[in-house]
């Protein structure tokens, strides 16, 4: 962090030692800073949910890079069988050899796939859908609207195990079905931020001036909206892999040869009293990442409410 | 009152007819249900499968078949022919029902109280120790798989069954949703062994609400502590007591209602996966075999009946607004 911004301070209790020369007069005066320079700086004082976006990274990585640097594939075969976690395989191994650390790295980067592709396209999809119905209003917001109350009527979990069960179990295919039952969700909240931000008078007075409706709609509302926005993509990361396990464990999502992490609890739920490594470690992934995105979800939601004027210390 | 329930009810049924139709095109886009016939080997005559596609309706068009199913329906009662030719669906659900139901309702009803309870007191004593257990408690519990949490428990509950060296012995009850023999059939100890089979199942499903409603209640119940007319009742001098339960209590109820409502769908979906893990012979199981079997019309049985189980619920909601808060009059 450069001395500029320490000694920047927006409030006036510098120790005395500090205040010499040019810096008294520097103490009183606020470096301006842009909203989500403000944002950002909320953020990373919050320490939970900075530390929760760092463990959260970390696994992340882990996913992506760590299949391809441990020493066994998922589909590899060991002589050892049923042994409980040692450093030659630190998650122990099931009946039939496979490693299990390998397995739950490769369910861990399935899931956390998937999970992101829900969170992104739910969230394109979703203020798309509720960007249109709110600004536009009439015939389009009412069909639009009765359509997500439709799919908000049916349990989400059951519509998508209906649509997966055909579609063969590729990881895309379960992304795209969970998250355009997602989108509803997020087009109900943009949708009503929008109806109500499009009668604010900036918007009337950009629209005195003869602003276009894209001007409008990409300069003045999604600038208010993507706040509200990108805390929900966040916790739809959290609930979009609690889905997708749902869905591998009822044996609707990814499917074997491949594995996630519903699929691996799903195929050693026998064995949790017997080898209990195999059950135990993918779950506490699954509540590692949910947990993690909460965390980060609820820290963002405090950073980026711009009421909150205080910095976090 | 009468005449708003009535009117709501009316306002239902498109939002019912909307959803069998788009749930009718998607089973119908999602395979053929006489897959399993046609890949039988040795085949099987072909008449077979063309009477089985005459049975079933699969010779028509698709909205005939829509409007063939509809119809049966609303004359009839009857929700159309079962892949399975001895399989009646309508008699299916009505068994199973029930049995779905009672977890659903005591679940609810569980997860609510404690999430009152738990919601209020974190609230009341905001960033204190209490506040913060709450707090990590509910955190962690959204975070959790159901299914894992389910199959911990149930290994949980066989091994304290075992503790005392006698495998016959049943304090919880990890399979089924009532006993298949019971030696006494009076109705007290049937109530008991099918609350007894309650127990894990509604702990299960009831913990995901919990969480994310106790997390809700303590917000709202915040709003209202900070707002200003409960800081008038108390310079009035009111009992603490009175200004939490009357004024500030009855205020933050009102969005959990919506909350509640708008998760019932979620809790159903809840349903199909504890009922797998516990082996429940409900509602869940029968959606997972129509789903497997590609059977369409037990499909829509069961959406039309879980639909019809969120608006409900959601009907409920709308009526308590107008008993927690006076501003809302129904005429």
């Amino acid at each position: 962090m450069s001395d500029q911004l320490k000694t920047g301070s927006q409030s006036p209790t510098t120790p005395p030692a500090q205040r010499t020369g040019g810096q008294v007069e520097r103490e009183f005066t606020v470096r301006d800073r842009s909203q989500w320079q403000q944002a950002f700086r909320r953020f990373l004082r919050h320490r939970l949910a900075f530390g929760s976006l760092v463990v959260f990274l970390l696994i992340v990585l882990v996913a992506f890079i760590g299949p391809h640097v441990w020493k066994y594939t998922y589909t590899s075969i060991t002589p050892d069988n049923s042994q409980p976690p040692s450093l030659a395989h630190p998650f122990g191994t099931d009946s039939l050899g496979h490693d299990a650390l390998a397995q739950v790295l490769r369910g861990l980067q399935q899931s956390v796939k998937v999970a992101l592709s829900i969170a992104l396209f739910a969230t394109i999809v979703g203020t798309l859908w509720g960007g249109i119905s709110g600004y536009y209003r009439g015939l389009i917001d009412s069909t639009l609207m009765r359509f997500a109350d439709l799919i908000l009527t049916i349990p989400g979990l059951a519509l998508a195990a209906a649509l997966a069960n055909n579609v063969g179990g590729a990881w895309w295919m379960i992304a795209l079905i969970l998250g355009s039952l997602s989108a509803p969700y997020v087009a109900r909240v943009v949708r009503g931020m929008v109806l109500s931000l499009r009668e604010r008078e900036f918007v009337e007075a950009a629209r005195a001036l003869g602003a276009s409706d894209s001007r409008i709609i990409l300069r003045h509302l999604v600038p208010n909206v993507l706040a509200v926005v990108i805390v929900n993509a966040t916790l739809l990361v959290a609930t979009g892999i609690l889905a997708e396990t749902g869905l591998s464990y009822l044996g609707f999502g990814v499917r074997a040869p491949d594995t996630s992490l519903g699929l691996l609890i799903s195929d050693n739920q026998t064995a949790v009293t017997t080898r209990p490594w195999l059950f135990y470690f993918p779950g506490l992934f699954i509540i590692l990442i949910a947990l993690t995105i909460n965390f980060v979800g609820d820290g963002l939601r405090d950073a980026l409410d711009p009421r909150q004027t205080r910095q976090r210390r | 009152m009468l005449s708003f329930i009535i009117r709501r009810i009316f306002i239902s049924i498109p939002i019912l007819i909307g959803s069998t139709i788009l749930v009718f095109i998607m089973v119908k886009l999602s395979g053929d249900p006489l897959e399993y016939l046609k890949l039988r080997n040795p085949p099987p005559p072909h008449q077979t499968i063309l009477n089985e596609e005459h049975r079933l309706h699969l010779d028509k068009p698709i909205w005939e078949q829509y409007w063939i199913w509809l119809r049966d329906l609303v004359l009839h009662g009857n929700f159309g022919p079962s892949v399975h030719p001895t399989t009646d669906i309508g008699h299916e659900i009505g068994n199973r029902l029930f049995v779905t139901l009672r977890l659903v309702l005591l679940a609810v009803l569980i997860a609510l109280i404690f999430a009152v309870i738990t919601g209020v007191v974190s609230a009341i004593k905001q960033y204190t120790v209490t506040d913060y257990t709450f707090t990590f408690v509910g955190f962690l519990f959204l975070a959790m798989p159901t299914f894992w949490f389910a199959i911990l428990l149930k290994s949980l509950g066989i091994w304290i069954n075992g503790l005392d060296g006698d495998p016959q012995t049943q304090i919880f009850y990890t399979i089924g949703d009532k006993s298949v023999f019971l030696t006494d059939n009076s109705g007290w100890s049937v109530f008991k062994d099918v609350l007894g089979h309650l127990v894990l199942p509604v702990i299960v499903l009831g913990l995901v609400s919990y969480a994310a409603w106790s997390r809700f209640q303590r917000a709202s119940m915040l709003e209202v502590l900070n707002s200003d007319y409960v800081r008038l009742a108390r310079a009035k001098g009111l009992r603490s007591r009175k200004v939490l339960v009357r004024h500030a209590l009855r205020t933050a109820l009102i969005p959990l209602t919506t909350v509640t409502a708008l998760d019932i769908a979620t809790l159903l979906g809840g349903t199909v996966i504890t009922e797998r893990v516990f082996q429940w012979h409900g509602m869940g199981e029968f959606f997972l075999d129509a789903v497997s079997d590609k059977d369409a019309n037990a499909l829509l049985g069961w959406l039309l009946v879980s639909a019809i189980i969120v608006i409900t619920f959601n009907l409920i909601a709308d009526v308590l607004y107008g008993i927690l808060d006076p501003r809302i009059r129904y005429e």
